[in-house]
């Protein structure tokens, strides 16, 4: 009973706040004035794209150079060492593609320097990069065929609607109890006299930006399980509330700026939907009692305890596995790799469809993906030309759709069989034995496909061929899923509107919603389910007595 | 290329705000606030001497101390984690059954479920009432001292996770261990 009310507060409370928040977050990337504006026209499509790549690639080269010379760098009081090259390559990748998947453990490898100015950096630019493109996306789509200017439109997300979201939320972990320090680890004497070193640092003004941007990156290892990154079960609440509610808020900003909120009502609908199942479904499977201590003298009361710490909540472990898998965020509030095989399922399928509210921007564009083909479904079952929002979709905006939406499984699928087949990469690597051993190859491509984060931890993955291959994984999941939709808007801004007549076909009715799901759900069920068997399916088959 | 130099003006604008202003701003306020938490709600001794954090586990073998949880990192401060094992592993079952050797448990007193697993960051610095008031006769033993005065002092530090809507109670393991060795 408890676990539904928490369920309910959380998302149901996010849920409402958003609401507000997409009015505030439309005004801002419509209205507000920024400091650097001087020049600065609007783009046509190509040039908003050929703008937010440049800009991304100097995200990435500073931020590259900056981990490669940590140690000559200041901000180091504990004297962090280099990184080897690989590892620089696979971080500066994952946190300028909003991933911040971490081969690495923050508070072991990294100074106060590359995690403020290198790591923590990144995490507002990609965010703001992500917040930038949607609005450009439902310019589009809204009529016009200047989509704005990137750099005002990067400057807009970044100071008037990240940071001020980041303050608030990091005074609240303040109050909460995370550290926020600039010493280096603190050295202690046990009870039993055994010396403890405790590293702490700027805790709360990283993890703010961590949630807020679903970002991910956690500032020490273990993410959110550890008790100087979430101490409370209130930072923990807190923290929920951030990984969501730019996502949710998301949708209704693309709803204003289309001015079709009907339509963004049904989508919003589609995706608390989908994101509710998945929740209970976690849930349910994470309250059954481990399988490893059948027949044990243990008292099991709260389901499998492997993995979670007490202070959060029995709720928190699958409860934040689904909320941080179905937005791109990927910190964790328990171990995943110690979850039952079943609820596995929850986070995974929600990297797969990578669209049940998203990463922040990026998600709301993944959707209109699936808008699109489930527009152009609709229209061909009924023997008509598909359109949307008056444009009519036609064989090039099929393509690019199409080709958009097979890249996300040809990477997950691709790369997981690769390292399948070749032992010293894949097989020799991973922690758990037998089936887990798969879904923890499985789980690490999905995450950097779908620019989660997240990880089945244990995985050998600071290898050179895990750097390099989830590396390359994560740009072109990151790029390719920004640049086809714009393409795809600029392909119908650029043609006549079609009057709404009593045959259109329209998105903002709950019959649409259902064909928008089911879409959803079949391409992503059956693309992913031979792999979703292979793993977590054989695994829990393996332990049914 | 006029994207470029836009790109670093905007570059080192971020820079300034993000990464100067907004960390230093939140730092004065947590310095400020509450600096005890600021700093890792590090616990002193009498003598000044610091023992540990309210918030990290640390390792107790004594009898005369509560228990820690598991660790898969062997309670390290400063390189945390979890264990990773899958609920198919067996070498859960196996540090299970050590575990259970270890606190004497059996089928008429089973072991409360959180002694037997890890938590995710290794650090856990609770563990439930339940698995408090299984260790009291242990500790009142070695202690020599009668089961109520420990039972007492569990119950003054046993706090509720969540409020009203966690109703399971959780206890901070260094916290009553330090309660212990004050009270005399």
């Amino acid at each position: 009973m408890n676990d539904i009310l928490i369920i309910l507060l959380i998302v149901g409370g996010t849920a409402a706040l958003s609401w507000p928040l997409g009015k505030y977050m439309t005004w801002a990337m419509q209205k507000g004035k920024t400091p650097v504006s001087a020049g600065l026209a609007p783009q046509s499509w190509a040039h908003y794209l050929g703008s937010m790549l440049v800009f991304n690639a100097c995200m990435f080269v500073l931020v590259f150079l900056i981990l490669l010379t940590q140690q000559w760098l200041p901000l180091n009081p504990d004297t962090k060492q280099a990184l080897n090259w690989d590892l620089v390559f696979n971080t500066a990748s994952s946190f300028t593609t909003n991933t911040n998947l971490q081969h690495y453990s923050g508070e072991v490898s990294l100074s106060y320097f590359s995690q403020v100015f290198g790591l923590m950096w990144l995490q507002f630019v990609s965010a703001a990069t992500g917040i930038a493109c949607l609005t450009a996306l439902a310019r589009g789509l809204g009529g016009s065929k200047e989509l704005g200017n990137f750099f005002i439109d990067l400057q807009r997300a970044t100071f008037l609607v990240l940071l001020p979201l980041a303050f608030i939320v990091a005074a609240l972990y303040v109050l909460g109890g995370m550290p926020m320090t600039l010493n280096g680890a603190a050295q202690a004497t046990t009870l039993e006299g055994v010396a403890q070193t405790i590293a702490r640092g700027p805790v709360a003004t990283f993890v703010a930006i961590k949630q807020l941007g679903t970002n991910g990156g956690g500032f020490f290892g273990p993410n959110s399980t550890h008790p100087l990154e979430n101490p409370t079960f209130f930072t923990n609440a807190i923290s929920m509330f951030a990984i969501i509610i730019i996502p949710m808020a998301c949708v209704w900003l693309f709803g204003r700026v289309t001015r079709r909120m009907g339509h963004a009502g049904v989508v919003f609908g589609v995706m608390l939907v989908l994101i509710l199942g998945k929740i209970g479904w976690a849930v349910c499977s994470e309250s059954t009692p481990t399988a490893a201590f059948d027949g044990l003298p243990v008292a099991q009361n709260v389901g499998n305890l492997e993995g979670k710490e007490l202070r959060l909540g029995a709720t928190t472990g699958p409860l934040w596995s689904v909320l941080t898998t179905s937005t791109s965020n990927g910190s964790v509030g328990s171990m995943h790799n110690s979850l039952n095989p079943l609820t596995g399922l929850a986070p995974l399928s929600g990297m797969w469809l990578n669209a049940t509210f998203g990463g922040v921007g990026v998600g709301m564009i993944n959707m209109f993906i699936y808008i699109v083909v489930a527009v152009f479904l609709a229209g061909m079952m009924i023997g008509r030309t598909p359109e949307y929002m008056g444009k009519r979709v036609e064989a090039r905006e099929m393509l690019l759709a199409a080709i958009c939406l097979l890249a996300h499984p040809l990477l997950i699928l691709g790369g997981t069989a690769l390292f399948a087949l070749i032992p010293a990469w894949g097989a020799e690597t991973i922690n758990n034995p037998g089936a887990r051993g798969f879904t923890e190859m499985l789980y690490e491509f999905s995450s950097a496909a779908a620019n989660n984060g997240s990880g089945y931890e244990g995985l050998g993955d600071g290898s050179v061929p895990w750097n390099v291959a989830t590396g390359l994984v994560m740009l072109i999941g990151r790029y390719l899923p920004i640049i086809l939709p714009l393409a795809i808007a600029g392909s119908l801004a650029a043609k006549r509107t079609v009057a709404e007549s009593a045959g259109t076909l329209r998105t903002d009715i709950p019959t649409f919603g259902i064909m928008l799901a089911g879409v959803i759900v079949l391409l992503g069920a059956l693309t992913f389910l031979p792999a979703a068997v292979l793993g977590p399916i054989v695994e829990h088959l393996s332990l049914v007595r | 290329m006029k994207n470029l130099i836009t790109s670093l003006k905007l570059v080192v604008l971020t820079l300034v705000i993000c990464c100067v202003a907004y960390p230093l701003f939140v730092l004065a306020l947590a310095q400020t606030v509450t600096p005890e938490t600021a700093n890792g709600s590090l616990l002193q001794n009498t003598s000044g001497d610091v023992i540990g954090s309210r918030l990290i586990a640390q390792e107790f073998h004594s009898p005369r101390y509560f228990w820690s949880r598991p660790s898969g990192v062997d309670y390290d401060g400063a390189g945390a984690g979890g264990s990773n094992l899958a609920p198919a592993n067996p070498e859960l079952t196996e540090r299970a059954r050590n575990l259970i050797t270890t606190y004497g448990a059996s089928a008429e007193n089973p072991l409360p479920a959180d002694l037997v697993t890890a938590s995710g960051s290794g650090l856990d610095p609770h563990i439930s009432e339940a698995a408090a008031r299984f260790q009291i006769a242990r500790v009142a033993e070695a202690r020599g001292w009668p089961v109520e005065k420990v039972a007492a002092l569990v119950e003054a530090r046993a706090v509720s996770a969540g409020g009203p809507l966690v109703p399971d109670k959780i206890v901070p393991v260094l916290e009553l261990n330090f309660a212990l060795d004050q009270a005399k």
